[in-house]
């Protein structure tokens, strides 16, 4: 491979987002600043009979209030519509133009790549379940492939199949922005759209692109996705009280709440933003990646993934974790999760570790999976800019084992120049992005 | 700072309708064999495709070390699949990780990445089968009763299955992999998009080694009814299944999709030289790019971003289309498609499109979705070091309007450097180029 230069600085200059706290940037920000809850009962589907039946759902949105063309992305999945908002959002904040065959940007569209964190969409559920009951020969105990298939292909739609695809959001993103740069979908879990953001923030610095979209989409609230997580009692089921069930690092805590979004931010070389001229919102200054190779249910024990994800973040940073003014925590409000990363902050952070301010905004969002980082940058974006912490909501009733300061409640006025963005994924995947101040 | 450490690649592992191994692999394609047959992972009564890849049996607990022999259980078939070219991936490359020899491990479990490509793993029907209908009422699905009464009988660890993920993560526990790992899910660009990526992190030097490539299981009723669906499927020669793959051809009439894994072992050189490691070939040049075209399911017809890929691979590796001497398609059998990349090839290899040999393998290995990168990428390091290029199979006759040199007979040639690309449904596009070190290696 050609020699790389690995010193070209990334910047940020677009961010777009919808999400359970709404469907823009400032309204996300505002919600988290004024502690309100992304959660509801759930409307998707009727999980009224679920162990759980509350989610942090996206509320009042249609991607085609977002674009032009919506025709042409009419069968997209809630994912993929998801990312369509905000890759519209991010573009126009960045200045790249979207759906048009001429951009007058000054972006080489060659150069102009997309890395996303991408889950699987939802099966068609009415088909799905339709085929299954009519196939399942209970008094052989076995499937009638031929019942399967003849209810299955007659009531299957190409569309809606290929849709579930993880590669289709990018897909969509690609015929939005005519972006024929590298493009790669990950889907690593709960920790997909860090890396990605992580991932092409190296694409960039290496050259092989000056502009990369990227972020993550998800929406697993939908019956198998909920099925599958209340069978791992990940989820909580505190149903009588959905907006205070979130409540990360607290002694009660029982589990995540399943949300749903996309989140999308504009990765840029340094010297593309400033020849085009845009405002620069922050400098990707660290990326470190790790896996736990421990257990297939669990985060090992001391957390050495994470410790080691965060450390190579720093390593790459090449600053000191001194210098992290926030963390922003993957803080899931699970047991494990909460404990064993304050565990890991304590192992890297050391003197600091209880005096550098750790939150947790899924308190309020909930928890976007494959979308969940990308969400929870955008928030150090605007910590930065304002110069405030965002709160972790729910803190009433502190875990004695947890000993961080995790910002209880209540945002913080302080100065936040650097600030770390933590997210681990099942399996045992550790991703931490840094960021800065750009000056 | 300038930093590019050199990758080469030091280890083979593959499973595929050929055979467990990817010795199996290259000595089923040069005997122009055929891993594709009749369906038996299930009745496919009522699919329009009824033929499919599938690969020879084998038993997962000798690729798994007693300690984690219980998390079998929750091994989908691609979890699987991977796990056992892992194995053969590492054991050919000389290093020795926990599950080989535990006494003796030769690596630095941070200093090792991880990057599979990776299907949407579908469920296993029968597994779900009970519970969905358990939820009936008068023969129809009911939600209330799924939630109250048919979830519970969802095995708890059930999503573990079928998170994507899960293959790297399997392989990272069982061999103790803690460097970045990651799970590329572009289909069938998958895994050149993921050998792309970890070569890069090896490169940027964040890894020493990396375990890449891909694995998909897609002999099963949802995917392949997918796939029926997306009109890709071969439906005209269930009685003929050694005959129906047919890319390039003239009579193609679409893909036949089958099941496997195959894994590579990326090294710096350094790293590889360091330990006296054998070198099979040197990762020189990726490219990455996009198709646009709303109609997803189909590559654009000018090819143009499989084009794309194929030029910033080949400035990527700083080479003129005239040194490759071999080029290894996606080649699915669909003839739009084929066509499609017939024509991207041949505009980006230029003049030297007539005379470079161009060797598909998926009438022999059948379309594998998230592994076929890899398997490919296997197969152009076994003919680059056995300065051989084996036929393809079922192009008989070449499609009109597909200019490109087919490779009609095995030959004996030296090949110099290689190019494999692939492009999926949803547009995304990789080639990676790789070039024979052998003259330059001492030992």
């Amino acid at each position: 491979m050609t020699e790389k230069d690995t010193t070209r600085r990334v910047v940020i200059t677009g961010m777009g987002v919808v999400c359970p706290l709404g469907n823009d940037v400032e309204t996300l920000w505002q919600g988290i600043l004024a502690g309100r809850s992304g959660v509801a009962k759930t409307t998707v589907f009727d999980a009224s009979t679920f162990p759980t039946t509350f989610g942090a759902e996206v509320k009042d949105y249609n991607f085609a209030d977002h674009i032009e063309n919506a025709d042409l992305h009419k069968d997209s999945n809630r994912g993929s519509g998801f990312v369509l908002g905000a890759t519209a959002q991010a573009c126009r904040a960045a200045g790249i133009d979207v759906e048009t065959a001429e951009p007058t940007d000054g972006i080489d569209r060659e150069r102009l790549g997309i890395y996303l964190g991408a889950g699987e969409g939802s099966v068609d559920n009415e088909a799905f379940f339709a085929a299954l009951v009519e196939a399942w020969d209970a008094e052989k105990n076995e499937m009638d492939w031929g019942r399967w298939a003849r209810v299955a292909f007659e009531r299957m739609d190409p569309m809606r199949e290929l849709e579930q695809e993880p590669s289709m959001p990018a897909a969509h993103i690609a015929l939005l922005t005519g972006a024929r740069g590298p493009t790669r979908s990950c889907l690593t879990a709960c920790a997909a759209s860090t890396q990605a953001v992580g991932e092409a923030s190296m694409i960039i610095r290496t050259g092989d692109a000056d502009v990369m979209i990227a972020g993550g989409a998800h929406s697993m609230i939908h019956p198998l996705g909920v099925t599958g997580f209340n069978r791992l009692t990940a989820i909580s089921t505190r149903n009588d009280s959905p907006q205070t069930a979130s409540r990360p690092f607290a002694a009660g805590r029982d589990g995540f709440i399943l949300g749903e979004g996309a989140a999308i931010v504009i990765l840029e070389s340094l010297s593309s933003a400033k020849k085009r001229g845009v405002e620069i919102l922050a400098e990707v200054i660290g990326y470190g990646s790790s896996a736990d190779a421990f257990r297939v249910t669990d985060m090992h024990e001391e957390g050495r993934g994470a410790a080691q994800a965060i450390t190579a973040a720093l390593a790459d940073a090449g600053i000191s974790y001194k210098d992290v003014d926030y963390i922003n925590a993957h803080g899931t409000s699970t047991m494990e999760n909460d404990s064993i990363e304050t565990k890991a902050i304590k192992a890297v952070f050391k003197d600091r570790a209880k005096s550098t301010p750790v939150s947790s905004v899924k308190s309020m969002l909930g928890h976007l999976i494959g979308a969940a980082g990308a969400a929870e940058l955008i928030t150090c974006v605007l910590a930065i800019r304002d110069n405030i912490v965002p709160p972790t909501t729910n803190l009433n009733d502190p875990d004695p084992e947890l000993d961080l300061d995790y910002v209880p409640n209540e945002p913080r006025k302080m100065p936040v120049n650097v600030a770390m963005n933590e997210s681990f994924g099942f399996g045992g995947q550790n991703n931490v992005v840094i960021i800065r101040r750009y000056e | 700072m300038m930093t590019s450490a050199r990758v080469v690649i030091t280890g083979l592992g593959a499973i595929t309708p050929l055979g467990l191994t990817a010795s199996e692999l290259w000595a089923g394609l040069c005997a122009g064999a055929c891993g594709i047959g009749p369906i038996t992972a299930f009745d496919p009564v009522g699919f329009s495709c009824k033929i499919a890849g599938e690969v020879p049996d084998y038993n997962i607990r000798q690729y798994v070390p007693k300690t984690h022999r219980k998390a079998t259980k929750l091994m989908s078939r691609d979890i699987e699949l991977s796990v056992i070219a892992a194995h053969e991936a590492l054991t050919d490359s000389g290093l020795i990780t926990k599950a080989i020899d535990a006494e003796n491990v030769n690596i630095d479990p941070t200093r090792v990445a991880i990057n599979l490509g990776a299907g949407f793993i579908s469920c296993d029907l029968v597994e779900l089968g009970p519970a969905v209908a358990a939820s009936a009422i008068d023969g129809r699905f009911d939600i209330h009763k799924w939630g109250k009464e048919g979830l519970e009988l969802v095995t708890p660890l059930w999503l573990l299955k079928y998170l994507p993920n899960m293959l790297a993560c399997h392989i990272g526990i069982i061999h103790d992999i803690q460097g970045p790992s990651n799970t590329i899910t572009c289909a069938e660009a998958g895994a050149h998009l993921a050998i792309a990526e970890a070569s890069q992190i090896i490169a940027r030097g964040d890894s020493d080694i990396a375990l890449a490539g891909g694995a998909e299981a897609k002999v099963n009723p949802m995917v392949m009814m997918r796939q029926c669906l997306f009109k890709r499927a071969s439906t005209q020669d269930n009685e003929a299944p050694e005959s129906a793959c047919r890319p390039f051809d003239a009579d193609a009439k679409g893909s036949v999709f089958g099941e496997g894994a195959g894994i590579v072992i990326l090294e710096s050189l350094e790293n590889a030289q360091g330990r006296g490691a054998r070198i099979y070939a040197e990762v020189v040049g990726i490219g990455q790019s996009n198709c646009i075209n709303p109609q997803y399911q189909r590559l654009e017809p000018d090819g143009k971003g499989v084009r794309l890929a194929i030029e910033k691979a080949m400035a990527d590796a700083e080479i003129e289309p005239a040194d490759l001497d071999l080029v290894m398609p996606h080649g699915t059998g669909i003839p739009a498609d084929d066509l499609a990349e017939a024509g991207a090839i041949e505009a980006a290899l230029g003049e030297a499109a007539g005379k470079t040999v161009v060797w598909p393998t998926k009438s022999m290995v059948s379309n594998t979705g998230a592994a076929s990168g890899a398997i490919d990428v296997i197969a152009a390091v076994r003919a680059l070091t056995d300065s051989k290029i084996p036929a393809a199979k079922n192009c008989d006759k070449i499609a009109a309007g597909c200019n490109l040199n087919i490779a009609r007979q095995p030959q004996s040639k030296k090949i110099r450097y290689a190019l494999c690309c692939s492009y999926t449904f949803g547009g995304q596009t990789a080639a990676l180029v790789l070039k024979n070190i052998d003259g330059e290696m001492l030992n």
